[in-house]
């Protein structure tokens, strides 16, 4: 095709786009990461998303999708694109606090929904919250509060703990300790990205510590992990699922076995809803799904619950019918609360292996219709 | 002759679609373009900095985007503590006056540029590149890990900074100055390069030998460039962080001084207009295979590969002809 | 502060900086011999890795994994050059870094489009699981397994270069380039053989490494940056330079992580300091390097004169 006839498609394209707005429409822009090294929670917030879209048959959420490279100018970029050209009624995907930070303020500015279904940075479910933010998957600091409590119920009474230097990595240590009871045998911050932690390993020998609690997501839990099983300390770990889910645990191996840790979703959670969701993953992409995967699926229906009740046009209508909340989560019960962050059950799991694969299941229930603290510094 | 002639219609071609652009997406109401042409004149600007020390003065410094993060900081910190009320240190308050803003991101990006340029010019060739890289790491990993503004979340800012005479909020007006800056830039480094200041720099380049025996010091003009060189990158990561109202260390990423790198070299090194013409081959090849492929950086290195091993000048020389660059 | 953990912190100072070695040498290699720099060597890195991973996962056998990491590092070393590196000896160092920054984008979604996404699994050999009593500390078998590879392959690196044909033919390289030319070598080949050698340096360091760190795409650049700041503190070029300041670098890195929070912590409160220590115990190699480059501009063991 040469350039004219490009640009002639183009326009046609965006002509086109423009009519079907008109016969209601919703244009939903999902920001997430596509490649690089945390390329994996984004690929299951889409292919979660993408799922709930199939299976509704509702083929007026138009959804585009765009690579953000983990890059915060770049997803600022493309926010703008998505809001200024394609003229998206709602933006999603985002992945990281950092990217969150960068994207949701602007773009809620601008008239535009935003519905997270990852971050929950605290600035933005406290101060800084909006009528046209919604999360849908937790506040940064809920999972980590859960595993708190998780220390105190399995009766340890001096733990270790331990972060990346950045801010997820503080709230992780803070929200951990909102909860816990017992004494710290140690606190650290690691750098963030970093691979060898024989140097931490080393301290937590030393130390008198009867169980370790770590926030280290991604590549870092996974070396993490490994060094771990082979440095002879056994002591217990207890985390937040962020570090061990379905897209580092086959990785991990066996070093992760045992590992206890929280999360307000797991595959054997025992509803309708997830028994579907998960039975129709494994046979869409032929892998079990991520927490990740849940909460792209859980932002999609969302979405197209609203859809339901009201049209986006009518932006106070809509956001009531998000508000509501009225859709079948594979989480089970879920609300929003008045920072319009979820209130939920988080839940205990271990990393147990079944038929060769590793994977979370259930051993009881750390908080339920839980709300994250910084709804009280929100005033909307 | 001829060539001469050709290199200074495209200049213009290029300086005129650079403006035309934004201008016709104002009247189709696209603001998106407009936004994009923005950061076209931005990235520009931050590679108009490099070039005067890698085009004009031969240093391959892989730690720009230092510069790049450190403008942006100022920027950021400055609206931060004038948004917040609370005094930066001795008592000194911040700023949402861009022109404040920018004097001291040069400043600032200046002084950087001239401690870590006095260290590195001890070196040069492939030391140099490899040092400028280490201690751009360096900063990177201090933004990442100093927990007062942000960290890797990075620092909003909430409210454009102001420009007298002018709503910085609008795209439109935001893009005018940009450009303008942009131009101004590129004045200083056309008058540069035909200064004896510039002279005596391509001399070093060439033959640091001759230049020594006819007594220039090459230290000291190295040092001077490089600091030139910082201290407009440093305006224009300021400026970067206007537009995105936002800053994080991701600004000084390897990756980042990767990418201004890329821009000299895509429009042609050494070129006055190559910034421009690299930034917006960057920027459009961005747009265009980020939406299409998850895999467009696949692309982008085979496209750059390209550049290097058959297309030397970049897209000035390819268009305007071989130039007396080495 | 146990003996016994200053030990354990020194032995995983060491074990780091041996790691360090196996990258930096192969660099230091490319450059003296063909005045190369090759931005593109952490992706070699990534590429011993990723085939270790994916081969022990199939054949069951991390030395498998290992020997198939080692040699696809090497071939892929060779092709690359081949196709690529060879164009630019006689550029300038500006052309060498653009196109192997460009090798850096291609290769890193080429083995994620190969590899998925998601991290690989890769797991240490049942033989090198566990500790190992030494005494004084209780040590994992397999770190002390990766000191005793990196001391090896220090010393075969040596023997090679001092006692081989191919290492005279390298050191003659280093000297004087129209030398060996003249002596009927074909240096073609030799350049193709030498930058094979450091990828597969490259290769088996993250092969070995891969299987205690997440096997990840990206994985190669952050070590391949700690390379570079060993060269410039060891000298280019030189291998033994690379040698000394590969355990500057571990030793420094390793101890200042561990020492720099606790000195804060008797200044400021506990949760500032630890968070302070950390920030400024990144930068310390950094710092390192400043100081080397302002007491001898080319590195402690400069390899010309």
């Amino acid at each position: 095709m040469t350039f004219a006839g490009k640009a002639a498609a183009g326009i046609a394209a965006l002509t086109l786009s423009m009519a079907a707005a008109q016969a209601e429409t919703v244009t939903v822009g999902m920001i997430t990461t596509l490649s690089g090294g945390g390329a994996g929670l984004g690929v299951d917030v889409r292919d979660g998303f993408r799922l709930a879209l199939e299976k509704s048959g509702n083929e007026n959420l138009h959804l585009v999708v765009e690579d953000d490279a983990q890059r915060p100018e770049l997803a600022v970029q493309i926010a703008e694109r998505m809001i200024q050209s394609e003229r998206a009624d709602i933006l999603t995907g985002i992945i990281w606090s950092n990217l969150a930070m960068a994207v949701v303020p602007s773009t809620v500015a601008q008239g535009v929904f935003y519905i997270s279904p990852n971050a929950g940075p605290s600035a933005l479910a406290g101060a800084n919250c909006h009528q046209d933010y919604f999360n849908a998957a937790w506040q940064n600091d809920m999972l980590h509060e859960a595993a708190g409590q998780t220390a105190n119920e399995l009766g340890y009474e001096n733990t270790f703990i331990m972060a990346p230097n950045y801010p997820a990595g503080t709230d992780a240590l803070t929200g951990f300790k909102r909860y816990y009871e017992g004494e710290l045998a140690g606190e650290l911050f690691t750098q963030v990205g970093q691979t060898d932690y024989a140097a931490e390993i080393a301290q937590i020998r030393a130390s008198e510590a009867d169980s370790v609690f770590i926030f280290l997501p991604g590549g870092m839990g996974i070396s993490f992990m490994r060094q771990y099983a082979e440095s002879g300390v056994d002591l217990p770990i207890v985390s937040a699922g962020f570090s061990f889910d379905q897209d580092v645990l086959p990785a991990m191996g066996e070093a992760a076995l045992g590992v206890i840790n929280t999360g307000q979703w797991s595959p054997d959670l025992d509803n309708a809803a997830n028994r579907a969701f998960v039975e129709a993953f494994e046979a869409e992409y032929g892998r079990l799904p991520s927490i990740y995967a849940s909460q792209g699926f859980d932002t999609a229906n969302l979405i197209l619950s609203a859809m339901e009740t009201a049209s986006v046009s009518d932006r106070d209508a809509f956001r009531e019918a998000l508000r509501a909340a009225d859709f079948a989560s594979v989480r089970g019960d879920f609300a929003f609360a008045d920072n319009q962050h979820p209130i939920q059950s988080v839940y205990v799991r271990e990393v147990v292996e079944v038929d060769g694969v590793l994977q979370n299941r259930i051993i009881g229930t750390a908080f339920e219709e839980h709300q994250d603290v910084h709804g009280a510094d929100c005033q909307m | 002759m001829v060539e001469k002639r050709r290199e200074w219609t495209l200049n213009a071609v290029l300086a005129i679609a650079l403006f035309a652009v934004p201008l016709a997406a104002l009247w189709l109401d696209e603001p998106f373009y407009i936004t994009l042409a923005t950061r076209v004149a931005i990235l520009a600007l931050a590679g108009v900095g490099l070039n005067i020390a890698l085009g004009l003065g031969g240093m391959v410094s892989f730690g720009h985007a230092a510069y790049f993060g450190i403008g942006g900081y100022v920027a950021g910190i400055l609206a931060h503590h004038a948004f917040s009320g609370q005094p930066l240190f001795l008592g000194l308050s911040g700023s949402n006056q861009m022109l404040v803003i920018w004097a001291v991101a040069m400043a600032i990006s200046a002084l950087a540029a001239l401690v870590i340029g006095a260290l590195s010019l001890r070196t040069s060739g492939i030391f140099f590149i490899m040092i400028t890289l280490a201690f751009a790491q360096m900063i990177f990993y201090f933004a990442l890990s100093w927990p007062a503004y942000g960290g890797e979340d990075g620092l909003p800012i909430f409210l454009r900074n102001q420009f007298p005479g002018l709503n910085t909020m609008r795209g439109w007006e935001m893009f005018v100055l940009s450009y303008a800056v942009l131009m101004l830039a590129l004045a200083l480094f056309a008058m540069l390069r035909g200064a004896r200041f510039g002279a005596a720099l391509m001399a070093i380049r060439q033959n640091p030998a001759r230049a020594a025996a006819v007594g220039i010091s090459p230290f000291g003009i190295k040092l001077t460039a490089f600091v030139i060189s910082g201290m407009i990158t440093g305006l224009a990561g300021a400026m970067m962080a206007e537009l995105t109202r936002f800053v994080s260390p991701a600004m000084m990423t390897w990756q980042m001084s990767g990418e201004l790198i890329v821009i000299i070299i895509l429009g042609g090194v050494g070129r006055l207009f190559g910034p421009v013409a690299g930034a917006g081959i960057l920027v459009a090849f961005e747009v265009l295979f980020g939406g299409l492929t998850e895999h467009w950086q696949f692309f982008l290195g085979l496209v750059l590969l390209g550049v290097v091993l058959f297309a030397r000048g970049g897209l000035i020389g390819l268009l305007a002809g071989r130039e007396r660059h080495g | 502060m146990s003996l016994a953990l200053i030990l354990e912190q020194l032995l995983n100072g060491v074990q780091f900086g041996l790691m360090l070695f196996l990258m930096a040498a192969g660099l230091t290699l490319v450059f003296g011999v063909m005045g190369l720099i090759n931005l593109a060597h952490g992706s070699l890195f990534m590429i011993g890795a990723f085939v270790c991973a994916a081969v022990a996962g199939v054949a069951g056998s991390f030395w498998v994994g290992l020997v198939a990491g080692l040699a696809a590092a090497a071939a892929a070393g060779a092709l690359i050059e081949i196709l690529v590196i060879r164009r630019l000896y006689g550029r300038d160092h500006l052309d060498q870094v653009l196109a192997t920054f460009a090798l850096i984008l291609i290769l890193s979604e080429g083995v994620r489009m190969i590899f998925g996404p998601f991290p690989l699994y890769l797991s240490v050999p049942d033989a090198l699981r566990g500790t190992l009593d030494l005494g004084v500390v209780e040590y994992s078998r397999y770190r002390l397994a990766l000191i005793g590879f990196g001391i090896a392959t220090a010393i075969g690196l040596w023997l090679l270069i001092a006692r081989t044909r191919l290492g005279i033919r390298i050191r003659a390289g280093e000297s004087d380039r129209e030398m060996i030319a003249a002596l009927g070598v074909n240096i073609r080949v030799l350049y193709t053989v030498v930058f094979a050698l450091g990828a597969a340096l490259a290769g088996m360091a993250g092969a070995l490494v891969g299987a205690i760190q997440s096997v990840q795409v990206g994985m190669g650049e952050p070590v391949l940056i700690l390379a570079f700041v060993v060269i410039v503190i060891g000298g280019i070029g030189s291998i033994k330079g690379a040698m000394v300041g590969a355990l500057m670098v571990g030793v420094i890195d390793t101890m200042g992580r561990f020492l720099l929070p606790r000195a804060f912590a008797l200044v400021l409160e506990p949760a500032q300091a630890t968070g302070v220590g950390a920030a400024l115990a990144s930068m310390l190699i950094y710092v390192l390097m400043a100081l080397v480059l302002v007491l001898r501009p080319k590195g402690l063991f400069p390899a010309h004169g």
